[in-house]
C-alpha cells in the first residue's frame, strides 16, 4: 500500500489508488446508489413506528390515541415526510429493476423494459386506490 | 551477477507459444491425448486476446444435405491455384464437420435455423452454402468458447504475457523456449518435450492490414532463426474489403448477404474481370463473391484505368450495401454496422463504405506437415503460423477458422505423442538459456546511444513491402525490396531504446517485434523473387502466366547466419485433382452439347 | 499549422516513482484519430517509454481500456474530437492496481473468470459425431446477449462495489456465468450457484447499474446479476419450503 516501498528487481511494485470517501458524489448514479442504500434507513423508521402503532394498540384506546398525538410532532411529521419520500424513491427504483431481473418474452421476442416494469406500476395505483377507498369510506 | 536460469527452470511436457484459436484447440487436445501431460500457454497477450479474436465472417466445414466433402475439397484446391497438398485438404475437409461439432458442444454460439440445426452462409470461392457463423462475429465467438473451455482442463498453465525471444534446441531438438515475463521483465527459460508455434500471422509487415498490432509474425521468426524452413511465404493474402485509414476488416460475408463493390462511377466494376455478370443477388462463386485474390487484383486494375475515388489514405472503392436494407444489415451484419458507425463514421444502411484491399492472411507459415510436425524434432506448428498446406497460393474465406482447430487438434496430439516419448533435457540448454539472457540484455535492455527510431524503421519495412511484394510484383521491385530489408536488418542494429525498464516494457517488446518481421519480409521477398510465375495471391507483372511445368512447388526459404536465405522447391501433392483453370462467374468447361 | 490537442498521460514507472503522475503531450488533432492513436503518435514520435497495451484497434480485444475524462473506455472507439478542444486526461482504469503507466493488473478477473466455471457442463456427454445440440434462435437468444462481453474490465472500472470490495465476484464474470446458465445446452446451474450464491457473489452487487452503463458491447451485467438473484432467491424458497425437492 505504501507508494514508498522500494522498488526490486524482477518483482512488481504495482500502486493502488485509494477510493476516496467521497467516491460516490462524484457521479449521478452514484449519488442515486448512495441514496438507495441510505432508504433502508428510513424503512426501518416506518417498521418501528409501525410496531409501535401495534403496541399502542395493544395498550387500550387511551394507549393508541396518546399514540396519535405523538404522530402529530412536528417532527415526526417530517420524519415520515421524509420517510415517505425515500420509501416512494426505493419503490421506483425496485420496479424499474423488474425488467432486468426477469426477460419476458412474447412470442418469442423480448418485451421492451417499460412494458415488463408497467405491471407493477398499475398493481400498485390498484392498491393504492383500494386503500384511498376504503379510507374515504370509513370517513 | 550469478543469477542461475536453472534453479527456477519450470519444466511441461507441451509448450504452446501463442493463445490464439489454433493454441487453445492444441492446448485441449493434448489435455485429451493424457490429463497428466502438462501443458504450458505461453503468450504475449491474454489468450482473449488474441487475433482469432477478429475474425468475423465464418468457419467453414461441410454439414447440409446436397453439399459434399469433394465438393469442399475441390473449392478449395481451385482457391488455392492448385497450390494445396490434396492429402492435406482431404484430410481438413474430412475432419471439419467433427471439430465444428465439436466446438458446438464447447458452447460456441453457432446462429441457427429456426428448427435449431446449426445455419451456413454462402461466402467467397465456396460453390456451397457452408459457412458456419455466429453473427459476424465468428473468430471471437470461437476463441471465447475455446478460452473459457481451456479453463475446465487443470492441466494447462498459463504464461499470460510472456513474450518468447528465442526457442532453445539442442542435440537436435527443440528442448523449450526462453521468455521474458513483462510484469517484471525476468527473462525466464521454460523447458518442455514438445513446442508447437501457434502465433498467427504477420500483418503488421505490411502497412495496410487487417491484422492486429500483435501480428508479427513472432513464431514464423522463431522457427526461421532455429532453422526450420519457412514454406510459401510469397504468398500474402490481400482482403479486398478493408477500411482505408485503420485497415479494419468489412467481412466478406457483406458481400455475401449482397453487396456490391462500385467503381467512382457506381459501375460494378468486377464483371470487366472475367468474375461473371452482373445480378441483382448474390451468385456463388461469381461477381463480388469471387476470390479474394481477383477481387483484390481487380481494384488494382481500376485503380490503373483512375477509376477509383482518392481520400487521405489513398485510393479507395466503395462497398455498397444499401440495398440491402436495416433488417438485413442489423440481422446478419451487425458488427459491419457497428465498425462503421464507431471507427468510420459511416452508417451503411444509408451510406457507400469506402473499402480497400489490405493485407488480411499469410498463406505462407512454418513447414510442416499434416501432423502439423516441422523437420526439426519436438517442433510443431498450427494454425496461420504454419504450412501445411491447405491454403496454397489464396486461401478461401472461412478455411482459416477451421484450419486452426482442425490442424490445431492435430499438432496437439501429434506433440502428446512425441513428449510422451520422455527424452531427456540436454545438458547445454542452461548455458544456452543464459546466452540468450545476456544477448537480450547486450542488444536491448542496457543499451544506449541507439539511433535508429523504432517507427523509423518499421515505417521503412511496411512502405517497401507495401510497393514491392504487394498485390503486384516485378523483379525489379523485388530486388530493390531485398536491398531495402537487408539494410534494415543492418541498420536494426543500432535501434533506439530509451526504455530500460523491467516492468512492461512494450519499448523492448516492439524492437524484438521489429526483428521478427524483419525476418518474416526477407523471407516474403525472397521467395517472391524466386518464384518467376503469377499464381493466386502472387502475381508477377513480368512473368503474368501460371508454370506448372516450374512451379508446381511449394517454396522453402531457410535462414542461413551472415548470407542470403536458400530458397528450395517441394512438389505438391496432387491426389485426384489435376491442375485445371481458375473459372469463376461462368461455367468451368463448355457445356456438353444436347 | 495543423491544430493540435493536449493530451495528460498518467505515468507511474515503478522503478522510479512512488506514484503516478501526469505528463502532457501536444498531438494532431486529427479527426480520424481516436485516443489510442494519440498514444501510438506519442510511443512512436515523442517518448517510447509510454507504456500500454493494445491489440485489434477495432473494439473486440478488449486490450485498451483505459480511463478517459474519469470515464472507462476503449481508446480504440474514443475519438479525440469528441475532446476537443481539450485538454483529454488519459489514466489508467479505476480500482485496478496499477502495474506501469497505462498498465493495469488483471489476474484477479481471471481467477473470478475461472471460478464461475465459464464452460458447457453436462451430466450426460453425448459424442460431437451424433450432431449438434439442437438450440433455437430462440434459445440463443436466452444468452447471446451475455456472451458478447469482450473481458476489457470497464464494467469493473465502474463498479464502485468492485472499488470497495475486491472480493466482489464483479459484473462480468457473473455475466458470462448467466450466460452458460442461460445457455440451452448447458446443465451446470446449481454447480455456478453454490460460487455465485456466497457473500461475494450476486449478493455483493446493490445494483449501482453502472456496469451496463458504461458496457461497449451492450452486454447489460446488471440484468444478468439480477437475473440470477432473482433465480437465487426462487432456489432458497424452493429448499426451504420443499426440502425433499433437491436431491
Amino acid at each position: 500500500m505504501k507508494p514508498s516501498t522500494a522498488y526490486r528487481q524482477y518483482h512488481p511494485k504495482w500502486y493502488r489508488t485509494r477510493v476516496s470517501t467521497l467516491w460516490w458524489s462524484r457521479k449521478w448514479s452514484y449519488l442515486k446508489f448512495m441514496l438507495r442504500e441510505l432508504s433502508s434507513v428510513f424503512v426501518a423508521c416506518y417498521v418501528v413506528i409501525l410496531l409501535l402503532q401495534l403496541h399502542a394498540l395493544r395498550g387500550g384506546p387511551d394507549a393508541y390515541q396518546g399514540f396519535q398525538d405523538w404522530l402529530k410532532d412536528p417532527w415526526l411529521v417530517i420524519l415520515n415526510g421524509v420517510s415517505f419520500l425515500f420509501v416512494l424513491f426505493h419503490a421506483v427504483t425496485w420496479f424499474n429493476l423488474t425488467p432486468k431481473a426477469m426477460a419476458v418474452r412474447l412470442r418469442g421476442k423480448r418485451l421492451p423494459n417499460v412494458l415488463v416494469a408497467a405491471p407493477n406500476y398499475v398493481a400498485w395505483l390498484a392498491v393504492s386506490a383500494l386503500v384511498v377507498f376504503l379510507l374515504t369510506r370509513q370517513g | 551477477m550469478t543469477d542461475s536460469l536453472s534453479s527456477e527452470m519450470p519444466s511441461h511436457d507441451v509448450l504452446l507459444v501463442g493463445g490464439g484459436g489454433a493454441g487453445l484447440r492444441a492446448a485441449i487436445a493434448v489435455s485429451e491425448v493424457d490429463p497428466n501431460l502438462s501443458v504450458a500457454v505461453v503468450s504475449k497477450v491474454y489468450p482473449m486476446r488474441s487475433h482469432t479474436v477478429s475474425a468475423e465472417g465464418g468457419s467453414a466445414a461441410v454439414i447440409k444435405e446436397g453439399d459434399s466433402l469433394d465438393e469442399h475439397a475441390y473449392d478449395t484446391i481451385s482457391g488455392g491455384d492448385w497450390m494445396c497438398d490434396q492429402d492435406a485438404v482431404e484430410l481438413f475437409v474430412n475432419e471439419a464437420p467433427g471439430e465444428m461439432l465439436q466446438l458446438e458442444h464447447w458452447g460456441c454460439p453457432w446462429s441457427r435455423e429456426p428448427d435449431g440445426r446449426v445455419a451456413v452462409r454462402p461466402f467467397g470461392g465456396m460453390k456451397k452454402e457452408r459457412t458456419w457463423f455466429a453473427a459476424d462475429k465468428t473468430g471471437f465467438h470461437m476463441l471465447h468458447a475455446l478460452f473459457q473451455t481451456s479453463l475446465k482442463y487443470r492441466s494447462i498453465a498459463r504464461y499470460d504475457e510472456w513474450f518468447v525471444t528465442r526457442l532453445l534446441v539442442e542435440d537436435g531438438r527443440v528442448q523449450g523456449v526462453v521468455a521474458i515475463e513483462l510484469m517484471t521483465g525476468k527473462i525466464q527459460a521454460i523447458t518442455a518435450k514438445s513446442v508447437i508455434i501457434c502465433t498467427g500471422g504477420c500483418g503488421k509487415v505490411f502497412p495496410f492490414t487487417t491484422n492486429a498490432n500483435i501480428k508479427n509474425g513472432d513464431g514464423m521468426a522463431l522457427a526461421y532463426r532455429a532453422g526450420v524452413p519457412l514454406k510459401d511465404m510469397e504468398f500474402v493474402q490481400y482482403h479486398p474489403t478493408g477500411l482505408p485509414f485503420t485497415g479494419i476488416l468489412i467481412t466478406e460475408a457483406s458481400r455475401a448477404e449482397g453487396g456490391f463493390l462500385l467503381n467512382k462511377d457506381g459501375y460494378r466494376y468486377l464483371q470487366d474481370y472475367d468474375l461473371g455478370t452482373p445480378q441483382p443477388k448474390p451468385v456463388l462463386r461469381s461477381m463480388e463473391l469471387g476470390p479474394r485474390d481477383r477481387l483484390s487484383q481487380a481494384f488494382m486494375k481500376e485503380l490503373e484505368k483512375g477509376r477509383t475515388l482518392e481520400g487521405p489514405y489513398g485510393p479507395y472503392v466503395h462497398l455498397d450495401l444499401t440495398h440491402l436494407g436495416k433488417k438485413i444489415i442489423d440481422t446478419k451484419l451487425p458488427f459491419v454496422r457497428e465498425l462503421c458507425l464507431k471507427y468510420e463514421n459511416i452508417d451503411p444502411v444509408s451510406e457507400l463504405i469506402p473499402v480497400r484491399p489490405v493485407v488480411h492472411y499469410m498463406m505462407g507459415g512454418v513447414h510442416t506437415d499434416i501432423q502439423g510436425a516441422t523437420p526439426l524434432a519436438g517442433l510443431f506448428a498450427a494454425g496461420e503460423a504454419a504450412c501445411v498446406s491447405i491454403n496454397g497460393a489464396n486461401r478461401l474465406g472461412s478455411n482459416s477458422l477451421t484450419e486452426l482447430l482442425v490442424f490445431g487438434g492435430r499438432a496437439g496430439r501429434a506433440a502428446a505423442e512425441h513428449a510422451l516419448q520422455d527424452k531427456p533435457l540436454s545438458a547445454g540448454i542452461e548455458a544456452q538459456a543464459a546466452d540468450e539472457k545476456k544477448r537480450l540484455e547486450r542488444e536491448f535492455l542496457h543499451k544506449s546511444g541507439g539511433t535508429e527510431p523504432i517507427a523509423g524503421l518499421r515505417g521503412e519495412m511496411q512502405s517497401i513491402m507495401e510497393k514491392s511484394a504487394g498485390i503486384y510484383r516485378t523483379g525489379t521491385l523485388l530486388e530493390e525490396a531485398q536491398a531495402k530489408v537487408a539494410e534494415l536488418k543492418e541498420r536494426f542494429r543500432q535501434v533506439a531504446i530509451q526504455d530500460h525498464s523491467h516492468t512492461f516494457n512494450t519499448e523492448l517488446t516492439a524492437a524484438l517485434e521489429l526483428s521478427y518481421m524483419l525476418d518474416v519480409a526477407e523471407a516474403v521477398v525472397e521467395c517472391a523473387l524466386h518464384r518467376t510465375e503469377s499464381r493466386g495471391a502472387h502475381q508477377r507483372i513480368d512473368f503474368p502466366r501460371r508454370d506448372d511445368e516450374r512451379f508446381l512447388a511449394h517454396s522453402l526459404v531457410s535462414h542461413r547466419p551472415d548470407d542470403r536465405p536458400r530458397v528450395e522447391y517441394l512438389p505438391v501433392t496432387i491426389t485426384r485433382w489435376p491442375p485445371g483453370e481458375r473459372v469463376y462467374g461462368r461455367p468451368a468447361a463448355p457445356a456438353p452439347p444436347g | 499549422m495543423a491544430e493540435t490537442i493536449t493530451i495528460e498521460v498518467a505515468r507511474y514507472r515503478p522503478e522510479q516513482e512512488g506514484e503516478p503522475a501526469l505528463q502532457s503531450y501536444e498531438v494532431p488533432l486529427n479527426k480520424d484519430w481516436v485516443v489510442l492513436d494519440a498514444l501510438n503518435h506519442i510511443k512512436d514520435h515523442v517518448d517510447g517509454s509510454l507504456s500500454f497495451r493494445w491489440s485489434c484497434r477495432m473494439g473486440v480485444c478488449g486490450s485498451c481500456g483505459m480511463t478517459v475524462n474519469g470515464e472507462p473506455k476503449l481508446t480504440c472507439a474514443t475519438f479525440l474530437s469528441h475532446y476537443a478542444p481539450g485538454p483529454i486526461r488519459v489514466e489508467p482504469l479505476k480500482n485496478f492496481p496499477v502495474v506501469r503507466d497505462l498498465v493495469i493488473e488483471m489476474t484477479d478477473f481471471m481467477e473470478k473468470l475461472q471460478s464461475v466455471k465459464p464452460w458447457i457442463v453436462r451430466q450426460d456427454d453425448p459424442a460431437p459425431a451424433k450432431g449438434e445440440f439442437l438450440q433455437t434462435p430462440e434459445q440463443l437468444d436466452e444468452f447471446k446477449q451475455f456472451s458478447m462481453c469482450i473481458n476489457c474490465m470497464i464494467c469493473y472500472a465502474a463498479c464502485p462495489v468492485y472499488g470497495l470490495d475486491p472480493q466482489f465476484v464483479g459484473p462480468a464474470a457473473i455475466a458470462l456465468a448467466q450466460r452458460y446458465n442461460q445457455d440451452s445446452r448447458d446443465q451446470g446451474e446449481q454447480e455456478r450457484m453454490d460460487v455465485l450464491s456466497q457473500h461475494e457473489g450476486i449478493w455483493g452487487c446493490t445494483f449501482v447499474g453502472e456496469c451496463t452503463e458504461v458496457c461497449p458491447k451492450d452486454v447489460d451485467p446488471a440484468g444478468a446479476i439480477q437475473q440470477y438473484k432473482l433465480a437465487a432467491t426462487k432456489e432458497w424458497f424452493k429448499s426451504f419450503l420443499m426440502p425433499w425437492s433437491k436431491q
